[in-house]
């Protein structure tokens, strides 16, 4: 078995820690979990929406509320110390992780999403004005495309788009022309969720430092399935996302360089942030707290902190390689299809999901025969509806991969969709 | 199997294959348009009233989407046929589950009811109830 000790992960072993793997679906969905009715096995393939959450992740979550649950930092009592430490650990392995300098520069939000709103109203609104350009990418998704388009709109800053070539890839002749020194801003995704392409955000750094603007990379599709340093890529912000990690939904990730965070206002007020209040002044939390008003996600931060654990004991390259193998062998078995368009870059060059449209079936129409198969896919724009609009596609359908996918599944993909091309025939 | 795969039942993808009514009319008494943004659907109902200002003559429709909702809009235009505006106004979600004899996913609703609310919205215009610009959007 030469072939299976090659392999880079153990997925047989790791699905045994995904008890929801597991279970079958096809019943009555309005009471969760596995009725009487469900009799086929789930097929997960909608992971860059959401990953699932391992056994070791849940028992921290577990041991946090039935072992030491309590508020952090404000009490001198024993579980409060605990929750502290732990929760601020949590923001030391994550700035390990990503390879930040400390926790100084980790601020944890509810979700990429917070992490790219932060710093477009704390620093947009501060530092942008008219004659001031944002430079974005056609594939960006919402999150930052929406969130930076109304912030220039509120400063009345510009944004310009870098564009996306035929192939799904950004057109760097086209970023080196739109990044000149009006350029405050280059905000962009690294993995894209729709295309799968890896952009090459080192690149676009060391162009917006040329001309003294800033890179914000939305890692929210990179930092799960590769290896990621932030000082490698030279990112100025990054930001990221727990629960497509093996985490709980409502935690976030900001990275930001120490000194710029340093020098940028807080976004939200209230308790936790501050170190003296008067009735008519306030001064602000050491960094990262300045930044995390209110009580924090504690459960959310602790329980990311034993994500990050279940998949650095992996091993990121290995996570990648097959991410990797799996994209490769999906879209070589769509491809085989003339009634399939794939779009984005060929098999081999990207990030581990696949987005499609088969020919004369909606897409919404081709996941819901898809989930007919117990086949878990994503239909829709994936928050990128310029980009679809461009593709000249109102929606597409997506299967996304993580370390518990198998072969076999995407088999079981292929053959749901051959089911939907015989049904609309 | 489960209970989406009654979804497609062989009435319902008989209508998008070979939609009924589908097309321009000449003359209508009223048209309007309307979309699901989400999805991508849209749908134009145009409907002609006999000379008593209530009773539907005849209903064509255009548009482009999923099978859920160009079916919906092929049945509809059949069923109206020969009922009244006020009819079409009393019609609910259940009326148009009803009709396509299927059970809807919750997920998938706004497609089945979207010639639905098309053809109420302009019956509403043209009987001066509802703004002119308002447009229908199913989200």
């Amino acid at each position: 078995m030469g072939v299976q000790e090659s392999y880079p992960i153990d997925v047989a072993a790791i699905r045994e820690d995904f008890p929801i793997l597991d279970r079958k679906v096809g019943g009555d969905f309005t009471v969760p979990g596995e009725g009487e009715n469900d009799d086929l096995p789930l097929v997960y393939l909608d992971n860059a929406a959401t990953s699932q959450t391992p056994r070791q992740v849940v028992d921290a979550i577990v041991d946090y509320y039935y072992g030491y649950n309590s508020n952090v930092h404000r009490g001198i009592h024993h579980l409060s110390q605990e929750a502290s430490v732990a929760y601020e650990n949590a923001h030391d392995r994550v700035a390990e992780f990503v390879n930040a300098d400390g926790r100084e520069e980790i601020v944890f939000t509810k979700n990429t999403t917070e992490a790219i709103n932060l710093v477009a109203y704390a620093w947009g609104l501060e530092e942008l004005g008219p004659g001031d350009t944002v430079v974005l990418t056609e594939m960006e998704h919402h999150a930052s495309l929406v969130t930076w388009q109304q912030i220039a709109k509120k400063t009345g800053a510009s944004v310009e788009y870098i564009r996306v070539d035929d192939e799904g890839r950004l057109d760097m002749e086209h970023a080196k022309e739109l990044i000149d020194d009006s350029v405050k801003m280059v905000s962009v995704v690294h993995v894209s969720n729709t295309l799968g392409t890896i952009n090459p955000v080192a690149e676009l750094a060391d162009m917006a430092h040329e001309v003294g603007a800033y890179i914000f990379v939305d890692g929210a599709q990179s930092v799960p399935t590769r290896p990621v340093d932030v000082k490698d890529i030279d990112a100025d912000f990054f930001a990221f996302s727990g629960h497509k990690m093996l985490g709980p939904t409502g935690i976030g990730v900001l990275y930001g360089k120490e000194e710029i965070l340093e020098d940028t206002s807080p976004y939200l007020y209230g308790g936790e942030m501050i170190r003296r209040v008067t009735y008519e002044e306030s001064t602000w939390e050491d960094l990262p707290w300045k930044f995390e008003a209110g009580t924090p996600v504690i459960e959310q931060g602790i329980a990311l902190h034993a994500a990050i654990d279940y998949l650095d004991d992996i091993g990121m390259e290995n996570v990648q390689k097959h991410e990797e193998l799996l994209a490769e062998y999906a879209y070589d078995r769509l491809d085989e299809f003339d009634d399939i368009e794939i779009y984005g870059p060929p098999g081999d060059d990207r990030g581990g999901l696949v987005a499609f449209n088969l020919d004369g079936v909606h897409a919404h129409d081709l996941s819901s025969i898809l989930n007919d198969h117990a086949v878990a896919v994503r239909a829709g724009d994936h928050c990128t509806q310029p980009l679809h609009d461009k593709l000249g596609a109102a929606a597409s359908t997506r299967a996304s991969f993580y370390i518990y996918n198998t072969y076999e599944e995407i088999d079981k993909l292929v053959d749901a969709v051959d089911d939907a091309r015989q049904l609309f025939a | 199997m489960g209970m989406g795969s009654d979804m497609y039942r062989q009435q319902i993808l008989d209508h998008y294959k070979n939609p009924r009514n589908k097309g321009e009319m000449e003359e209508p008494t009223f048209s309007h348009t309307g979309e699901n943004p989400s999805c991508g659907d849209t749908i134009t109902m145009q409907v002609r009233l006999e000379d008593d200002g209530e009773t539907i003559e005849f209903v064509a429709f255009s548009g482009d989407g999923c099978a859920i909702s160009q079916a919906s809009a092929s049945m509809l235009s059949e069923r109206l046929q020969g009922t009244t505006l006020s009819e079409l106004e009393e019609m609910d979600t259940d009326d148009v589950t009803e009709m396509l004899g299927v059970d809807i996913s919750p997920m998938r609703i706004k497609c089945a009811v979207l010639a639905r609310q098309v053809a109420q919205d302009g019956a509403a215009i043209y009987e001066g109830d509802l703004d002119v610009d308002e447009t229908t959007t199913e989200e």
